[in-house]
């Protein structure tokens, strides 16, 4: 459903992802984890479109970008509403509240009307479990409380995959479980996901597949207990003992 | 000097009696110069300043080359040059080229193009302060780059340069004095007016200056209030 074919993202000179290739089916969870600088949130980035990838193949559901031509803005733009993007550190708009942040792009982008996402957003702010918070301003809120609305603003864009970028590494420890837990809720509705985390508690209850990348690669693709248990790459094991 | 000017004052009734009548018959006219010049020149060049500032502020951090430059050059040259010197070349030089445009005008051009130079780089660097997060988030749930500006970024701006424009426009009040030498009849001109009669040059100016303290000082108060205002759901 997802697929993702000789994915190329340079820097100047740097070249950053040196030749991904990814499937992910509907309903699946994917948990990417890798050293830092290998490459995982850029590779979520070119996904979202947030980056413009050198070349390489990317489609979602029946709609395709291909980098190797020009890509015009429009399609870049109903693109993106097929990927939900959640971010290290919320980047939840500072001048709305909970329910304005939700609401924003349902009515601006999709036209919906404010009645209507008024009502979309309460249900989802009250599904991440932020119900009695909805008027409150994101400055009101903890990291815990504000990563949930991020999500709730993510999902009111009904995505067919969510992305999370570390959405618990600027999280105080106590409030990291949370977080998760609206995330695990999440795949067990059967959302797709791609998620990069250091939570290998996450990765290993959670993820139909964890995928290990070094330098831009995809090293290692496996089931959790597999590749936790039994790597067959020197470099996955060598990652795996350091953060354990 | 000053002993005698001072002894003439307050040893000298009927002097002394005098210059409270010259003061009071100048207030009405130094008002009527800040009410029908003075303040409709100050918030009409403002409004029009601040529109082309938000402009030229865009056209700096668009990605097309000709309106960066054309942005850039405006405001080099407007910064670059004394208002006074910009006021006569749109009042006495432009006419020579058959462009004649009355005094309130001039003043009114003179003045926004002003603003709108020094205030773009204010909202400039506002929008420059909103972290690329926040552009970025915008675009993750789909909104394009206008959608974004307008509903996420521009807000956000419009916070930081507060405390900034309101020095702008406080500054703005000051400088519309210079409007006097295109012949403006706003406050300052008023008083020149008065002093040319009756030569009473400290009293008169005293006074136009101690009327400008205290319209800067209630817009002082008005700005101490709107800071704190905004205050409130800044993060
Ligand atoms: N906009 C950019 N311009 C230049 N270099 C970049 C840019 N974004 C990322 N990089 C570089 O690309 C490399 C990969 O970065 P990326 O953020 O994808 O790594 P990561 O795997 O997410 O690391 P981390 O675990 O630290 O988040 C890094 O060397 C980084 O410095
Ligand atoms: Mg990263």
């Amino acid at each position: 459903m997802i697929s993702i074919n000789g994915l190329y993202k340079q820097f100047g000179q740097l070249e950053v992802l040196k030749g991904i290739d990814l499937n992910v089916e509907k309903g699946k969870v994917v948990v990417v984890i890798g050293p830092s600088g290998s490459g995982k949130t850029t590779m979520l980035r070119c996904l979202n479109v947030l980056e413009t990838p050198t070349k390489g193949v990317i489609s979602i559901e029946s709609q395709q970008l291909d980098f190797s031509k020009a890509v015009s803005k429009k399609n870049i733009a109903s693109f993106r509403r097929l990927t939900g993007m959640v971010f290290q550190n919320y980047n939840l708009f500072p001048h709305k509240t909970a329910l304005e942040n939700v609401m924003e792009g349902p009515v601006i982008v999709k036209g919906e009307s404010k009645v209507a996402a008024r009502k979309k957003a309460q249900s989802l702010l009250e599904k991440v479990g932020l119900g009695d918070k909805i008027d409150y301003y994101p400055a009101q809120l903890s990291g815990g409380q504000q990563q949930r609305v991020g999500i709730a603003r993510a999902l009111a864009m009904e995505p067919e995959v969510m992305l999370f970028d570390e959405p618990t590494s600027a999280l105080d420890p106590e409030l990291v479980g949370e977080v998760l837990k609206v995330m695990k809720d999440l795949a067990g509705e059967g959302m797709t996901m791609i998620v990069v985390t250091h939570e290998m508690r996450f990765a290993r209850d959670v993820a139909d597949e964890v995928i290990f990348m070094d330098g831009g690669v995809i090293v290692e693709r496996n089931k959790p207990e597999e590749i936790f248990t039994n790597p067959k790459e020197e470099r996955t094991r060598k990652f795996l003992n350091m953060i354990q | 000097m000053v002993k005698m000017y001072l002894n003439s004052i307050f040893t000298d009734p009927e002097r002394t009696a005098k210059l409270i009548e010259i003061a009071k018959n100048s207030l009405q006219p130094l008002l009527e110069g800040a009410i029908m010049n003075t303040i409709p020149l100050t918030i009409i060049s403002f409004i029009v300043g601040i529109i082309l500032a938000v402009l030229t502020a865009l056209a700096r951090i668009s990605s097309v080359k000709i309106f960066q430059i054309i942005a850039r050059v405006y405001v080099s040259a407007i910064r670059g040059t004394p208002l006074l010197v910009q006021l006569f070349i749109i009042f006495y030089g432009l006419p020579n080229i058959g462009i004649i445009i009355n005094p309130f005008l001039s003043a009114v051009i003179g003045f926004s193009l002003s603003v709108g130079a020094y205030a773009s780089e204010i909202i400039r660097a506002a929008i420059l302060s909103i972290p690329k997060g926040q552009w970025e988030a915008g675009y993750s749930i789909g909104m394009t780059y206008s959608q974004a500006l307008k509903r996420i970024i521009l807000p956000q701006a419009a916070k930081v340069s507060i405390p900034p424009l309101s020095n702008s426009f406080i500054s703005l009040v000051k400088d519309t004095s210079l409007a006097s030498v295109v012949l403006v009849t706003e406050m300052f001109r008023r008083a020149q007016e008065i002093t040319a009669a009756n030569y009473e040059f400290l009293l008169v100016y005293s006074e136009a200056a101690l009327i400008y303290w205290v319209i800067c000082f209630f817009l002082s108060i008005i700005q101490g209030f709107l800071e704190k205002r905004l205050d409130r759901y800044v993060s």
